[in-house]
């Protein structure tokens, strides 16, 4: 029989127990739609995570002084004085997978503008900060090298300080105070949000040169922390090395001694997170698995039940020519066609829940073509799986026990 | 026997061909033997028949008397222990299943006492079901079932569903869809067992004018009366064929009808 006559002798026996037909494919429906919209779930996370991760800045590493062991008792970040900008000048030189680095270091102060105050994060730094954490102006722009070699009263502010001091002013060359020091607005830097990493507002931050921090702020000559990029992703891991093996060397500290600095990858981070996402994501999708099997079953008792009910059918079909391959080819086309039509509204609906989750969270929507072939491609199967053995049972009928079944 | 003499006064319709004295149906000495186990059944015991073209046989006989099991052979339904069977002079007793599927698909034409008509199906496209397994196109398909249904006077019910129909036009839908793959013979078992006596002879009816226009068919009857509107009966008992024999004081289902009052209409 031709693929034509076969197929629509299938939706005209599926559309002769319509109530029945769609339950059956609600099975299915449920089980293609959770797994869709499962993965779509973990995907969206997973890239909102690395989203937020990426805007920390480009193949980023983050060097931190302190992690101190003095005498059992280990202090964190900031803890010592070691870490200095000649280390910076040796990173660059003697480390080939640095592409740049900003020294910086931060304290907390009180800052002024006309009547209203906020009190915010202080960090010194040099401009390649802005350039390493890949982070704009939204008017005005960074201090210059000449303003970190003079130390000059500059500064460049965040969202959150420009809208407590400003609110509708334009910042840029107005003067605020930090301390009792008078700085002029020279940037106001775009919003970045909060970090996933510190958990802390972004944008409740001062950035002056590093020079002026230190010398007029803190007094200070110590760094707390520099800011590396790397080439690349890659790149990083051998940046890494090449930054602990130098500044073990520079800090003269002995193998059997730990580090007195910090060391953090962002690729790290971001791998880490992409791999709890992932097992969240075959978690979800693993539970919605188990659902499409429950809706396969269901697909394969109704075949069952229709194969019994049809069991003259068969018989009349066979004695009027049909071959068992027919009667097969018959029963597992039903099979298949609930199975692809679940599975159709299946996708319609996970990729439709998706969408609505996704913009309830704020996330990429993320849906994936492969997720969706896969799905159509585990409905084939999985009417093919369940029909397979109903529709063997039909093909294998006597004719003559079949056409005398009450 | 009386085949000949109806093909010589019958013109060659569209369909069903006619050569005098061609043997259509040759079974020598079959038996068949079901093995149940401890004990075995034997159902035929050595039946060796011959039928040819444009005959009209009546097989009686009563209920475990093989007649079935018989039939179930001359249908390719099922294949005799041993013995052979030549169907238009090819022996069709040792085939292999989808051979045997094709077979009752081109030159066999059943028609059973439950009628068997797929439920929620025109007539037109129960008709059309035996050509679905027989690689013939759609506008094909649809004529042969329109000149089938045409000959069994169901021309004007095509689009009607069986529920719509009467138990009579039913059998006469079954009938047509026997005939559509043009078959060498056609086999009723029991035809007119569901139905009532003067839809059962309108059946009959059916059946003599398909024969008169040559048609070779086979009628398992256990009822005396219809065997009366064949020309040949075979009376089978304990597995043998008893008497073969042609009928005498051959009824005309159109001469019976008008002695018969009209319940219908």
């Amino acid at each position: 029989m031709d693929l034509a006559s076969t197929l629509r002798m299938a939706f005209r026996a599926l559309a002769r127990n319509k109530t029945r037909s769609t339950l059956t494919m609600l099975g299915v429906i449920i089980g293609v739609g959770a797994v869709i919209a499962m993965m779509g779930i973990g995907q969206g996370a997973d890239q909102a995570v690395q989203r937020q991760i990426a805007n920390l800045g480009s193949n980023m590493l983050f060097v931190s002084s302190g992690s101190m062991n003095l005498g059992g008792l280990r202090l964190g970040w900031g803890a010592t004085k070691t870490l200095v900008r000649e280390d910076v000048v040796a990173m660059l030189k003697e480390c080939p997978a640095v592409v740049t680095a900003a020294p910086g270091t931060q304290t907390s102060a009180q800052v002024v503008y006309e009547n209203d105050n906020w009190g915010t994060r202080i960090t010194g730094s040099t401009p390649e900060y802005f350039e390493i954490r890949t982070w704009d102006f939204q008017s005005g722009s960074s201090f210059s090298e000449d303003d970190v070699t003079t130390a000059a009263n500059v500064a460049v502010i965040g969202e959150t300080v420009r809208k407590n001091l400003f609110a509708t002013t334009e910042p840029v060359g107005k003067t605020i105070r930090i301390g009792n020091l008078p700085f002029k607005v020279v940037g106001v830097l775009v919003a970045k949000g909060q970090s996933p990493a510190m958990s802390e507002d972004q944008d409740d931050t001062i950035i002056v040169p590093l020079t002026t921090l230190q010398k007029k702020i803190t007094g200070q000559p110590w760094l707390r922390f520099v800011m590396v990029s790397a080439k690349s992703r890659s790149g990083s891991y051998a940046a890494q090395q090449q930054i602990q093996a130098l500044l073990r060397d520079r800090h003269r500290i002995r193998p059997e001694q730990e580090d007195d600095f910090t060391l953090r990858n962002l690729a790290d981070m971001a791998d880490l997170a992409s791999e709890a996402s992932k097992v969240m994501t075959a978690l979800l999708a693993s539970i919605a698995g188990v659902s499409l099997l429950v809706g396969g079953i269901g697909i394969m008792n109704i075949m069952l039940v229709s194969v019994k009910e049809r069991t003259r059918e068969i018989g009349l079909r066979m004695a009027i020519g049909a071959t068992e391959g027919d009667v097969q080819r018959q029963f597992l086309t039903e099979a298949v066609v609930m199975s692809l039509v679940g599975g159709a509204v299946g996708i319609a609906s996970g990729v439709g829940a998706s969408f609505v989750i996704a913009s309830t969270a704020g996330w990429p929507i993320l849906v994936s073509g492969t997720a969706v072939a896969g799905a159509a491609g585990v409905a084939i199967a999985i009417g093919i799986f369940f029909g397979y053995y109903p529709a063997q049972k039909a093909a294998r009928l006597d004719p003559i026990e079949a056409l005398r079944y009450e | 026997m009386g085949a000949q003499q109806a093909n010589s006064t019958v013109p060659e319709v569209s369909g069903i061909e006619t050569k005098p004295s061609e043997i259509m149906i040759q079974v020598e000495d079959i038996h068949k033997t079901y093995d149940l186990g401890e004990t075995q059944v034997h159902a035929l015991r050595g039946v060796s028949v011959d039928i040819r073209r444009g005959e009209f046989v009546a097989i009686m006989g009563a209920s475990g008397s093989g007649k079935s099991t018989f039939m179930n052979i001359l249908g390719c339904l099922d294949k005799p222990s041993s013995g052979r069977y030549l169907l238009e002079g090819a022996d069709v007793s040792k085939l292999e299943k989808n051979e045997l599927a094709r077979i009752r698909n081109r030159q066999i034409g059943f028609v059973f006492q439950g009628f068997n008509l797929l439920a929620r199906t025109t007539a037109l496209e129960n008709t059309e079901l035996p050509t679905l397994y027989s690689r013939v196109d759609k506008a094909e398909r649809h004529r042969r079932a329109l000149e089938a249904l045409k000959m069994v006077g169901l021309e004007e019910r095509t689009e009607h569903f069986p529920s719509q129909l009467s138990g009579g036009q039913q059998q006469r839908v079954a009938i047509a869809r026997a005939l559509v793959n043009r078959p060498s013979i056609l086999l009723a078992d029991e035809p007119t067992g569901n139905l009532d006596s003067r839809t059962s002879v309108e059946v009959m009816e059916i059946l003599q004018s398909l024969n008169d226009l040559g048609l070779t068919i086979v009628l398992v009857t256990h009822e005396h009366d219809i065997a009366q509107f064949a020309r040949r009966s075979i009376i089978f008992r304990d597995g043998k064929i008893r008497r073969d024999e042609p009928v005498t004081d051959r009824a005309r289902a159109a001469d019976v009808l008008k002695t018969l009052p009209l319940l219908e209409d």
